[in-house]
């Protein structure tokens, strides 16, 4: 999010899923799209195969969309940057550029330039692992298409590097000038069903619903002025990477956590364990019993989504109506009426007879959102912001005469190794996801009898040659250990994986995998690295 | 018998589809043909998105720690206990004492309330939600 705003003027995904029918050429980078984001991936694949569009897929694994590509570069991981800058090198040598694009719509092109200059094929090859023949032809494919999309997901932004990817990516396509038309654009794609609206909504240390800065004076004078308070702080808030060190230090006494369970989903969650342990007070407000919940003070029951109204944004900025479906199940609450409860005992009264109320207040307060109201939802499959009024429709794409910072700006970034690489005593380089099957860190679908068949275990993927090193057999039971813990699983060979890699994922609260991962974030973005360094032995 | 048009719990995606209700119970799933996303089909997880809702391990109750014991409190009390211990560490160590972690599973209304919650009623900008992306 912090990358795309800095070079574009908005974190979201600038361009439509229903575009992508008319796209003629799909960079993905870091999305297992199959198994992350099925839908669009069919949308991905339906235009690969009946309307001949080329699919380039950098990933470090042979993923499912991978093997449907164009072009599949496997490049190390966390050599993202030099691989962007890399074909953006080849792009500007070979006079593929938007000139025209370049001149009248952005600024700071002679700097990257000048960057670039260090990114020559032979350099960047050998970060990459990448063939020069192979990273020429994916330029050349990208740049030359009218109509190109850039699709991205947590594999590029979960590193230290993740600002500086989603940098590059958005470089890439305004050197080319596939930014602000159909078909074109920088996509991130959201890995929850909504992410991108509690973003929208000011669930974020520094700003206001609206992506309004806390730190404005008049901002802050208009939400007092609407929510009749006058002492907000008007000082940026910690992230969750900063709670936790914060909690650690003391500085943090009590949390209040809703609907999520970062004891298990945190980088590092034995430390996030800890920390939650050792506050003063803590509440957890979910529907399950979940491992954050049963380190709590108190636990509240919340209903689940078909038991309330609401609505929620999806990756492509469409809010839509979610109906109750079901009655509110016995001794449950929603989570908007338990908020109302607690905020009025705590001295500041909340009542809202329904949702549609505070979406009412959410229309006059966020003017991305001012026209996105109950009844026109009500009546339609959704709007896009930003949507300032009600007569407007909705906005597919974003950018489209400029941008919406203005110019759109380059800023070179350098590549740097990630912060653990592989050594002689944890010689392999761990990577960590999702499986088709299951979601997160599995409150929901560990609960769904189907799901749970599929893919019960969690296991640890590796490559034949590495097993046959180790003398394993599919199934082998392995230690895995890092700098900061051990753990037990069987190993599943595949080729899909290049050797001295290994993939696990973190659903699985017997097993979870973040007790290894490394607790180093982003500068920027503050998202955690979600790799590091292991060794294997048999056991 | 009914049906109603939810948007599914799961990914960024955005489907839609109508869960099928019987004697208050959701019993299963039918896409809808006309949303712009799903256009008529869904993911495996989205066609079962229906079965943990009726989870015999959903919490039916609030619940407290006393000491090092669990047990079941009603929402009076629960409330009550979570205002005072919080407004209580306010007060001894300050608003930013505080933190708010909120969440990208649930609806933007509950998102809008929680962080004016966490910055209007405790007067603090210590809110997030854990996923960055
Ligand atoms: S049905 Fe599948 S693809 Fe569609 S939103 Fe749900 S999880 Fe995502």
């Amino acid at each position: 999010m912090a990358g795309l705003a800095a070079t574009f003027g908005s974190g979201a995904m600038t361009n439509s899923i229903g575009e992508m029918e008319d796209a003629e050429v799909f960079f993905v980078i870091g999305s297992n799209t199959t198994e992350q984001h099925p839908l669009i991936a069919s949308r991905m694949i339906r235009a690969v195969r009946e309307k001949n569009a080329k699919l380039i897929v950098a990933d470090p694994r042979d993923t499912k969309i991978a093997k449907l590509a164009t072009i599949h570069m496997s490049h190390t991981i966390g050599s993202d940057v030099a691989l962007l800058n890399g074909l953006m090198h080849i792009i500007i040598k070979e006079g593929w550029e938007a000139s025209e694009y370049i001149k009248t719509r952005t600024e700071n092109f002679e700097k990257l330039k000048e960057v670039l200059e260090r990114y020559t094929p032979e350099r960047v090859s050998e970060i990459t692992g990448i063939d020069k023949a192979v990273l020429r032809s994916a330029a050349e494919i990208y740049a030359k298409s009218k109509k190109s999309m850039i699709l991205y997901a947590m594999g590029i932004t979960q590193h230290v590097a993740g600002t500086d990817n989603v940098k590059s990516c958005a470089n890439l396509a305004m050197l080319t000038g596939h930014v602000g038309s159909p078909s074109t654009g920088v996509n991130p794609l959201r890995g929850q069903s909504n992410v991108q609206g509690a973003c929208d909504m000011g669930a974020l240390p520094n700003v206001y619903s609206g992506y309004q800065p806390v730190t404005d004076q008049r901002i802050k004078g208009l939400f007092e002025e609407a929510w009749g308070v006058n002492d907000l702080s008007d000082k940026a808030g910690l992230t969750l990477t900063d709670m936790m060190d914060a909690g650690q230090r003391g500085d943090i006494k009590a949390m209040y956590i809703m609907g999520e369970n970062p004891a298990m989903s945190d980088p590092d969650s034995k430390h996030a364990r800890k920390v939650l342990r050792n506050l003063d007070f803590l509440v957890v407000q979910d529907i399950f019993l979940t491992e954050t919940a049963k380190l709590a003070n108190v636990v509240l029951p919340a209903s689940s989504f078909a038991e309330k109204m609401g609505t929620y944004t999806n990756t492509e900025r469409r809010v839509q109506l979610s109906r109750q479906a079901i009655p509110v199940l016995d001794g449950t609450m929603p989570d908007w009426q338990i908020i109302c409860k607690v905020s009025s005992k705590a001295g500041y009264p909340m009542s809202y007879d329904s949702p549609v109320d505070i979406l009412d207040e959410i229309n006059r307060v966020t003017p991305s959102y001012r026209g996105i109201t109950f009844d026109r939802l009500n009546n339609s499959w959704g709007l896009q912001w930003p949507c300032p009024d009600e007569k407007h429709d909705g906005t597919p794409f974003l950018h489209k005469d400029k941008f919406a910072r203005g110019l759109g700006f380059f800023d070179a970034r350098e590549y740097a190794p990630p912060p653990e690489v592989p050594d002689e005593e944890f010689p392999f380089q761990l990577i960590t996801g999702r499986v088709g099957f299951q979601f997160h860190t599995g409150t929901m679908t560990r609960k769904v009898s189907i799901l749970e068949r599929e893919e019960p275990k969690a296991f640890l993927e590796m490559n034949p040659k590495d097993a046959r090193r180790l003398k394993l057999i599919n199934g082998s039971k392995v230690a895995i250990e890092s700098r900061r813990g051990e753990l037990y699983m069987p190993v599943k060979i595949t080729n899909d994986i290049p050797e001295k890699v290994v993939f696990s994922t973190f659903h699985y609260s017997d097993n979870n995998i973040n007790d290894l991962t490394i607790n180093a974030v982003d500068p920027v973005a503050k998202i955690p690295e979600f790799s590091c360094a292991v060794s294997i032995r048999r056991v | 018998m009914s049906q109603t048009l939810v948007v599914c719990p799961y990914c960024g995606c955005g489907c839609s589809f109508y869960i099928e209700e019987k004697d208050g119970r959701a019993v299963g799933v039918t896409p809808s043909t006309d949303h712009p996303v799903s256009r008529g089909s869904l993911c495996v997880k989205g066609w079962r998105a229906y079965e943990f809702i009726n989870h015999p391990e959903r919490l039916r109750s609030p619940m407290i720690r006393d000491g090092g014991l669990v047990r079941e409190a009603t929402w009076e009390e629960a409330t009550d206990l979570i205002v005072e211990n919080l407004l209580d560490i306010k007060e001894k160590h300050g608003n930013d004492a505080l933190a708010f972690l909120s969440s990208a599973k649930l609806t933007n209304e509950e998102n809008y309330l929680f962080m004016k919650m966490a910055r209007a009623t405790f007067k603090t900008n210590n809110v997030d939600h854990c996923a960055r992306l």
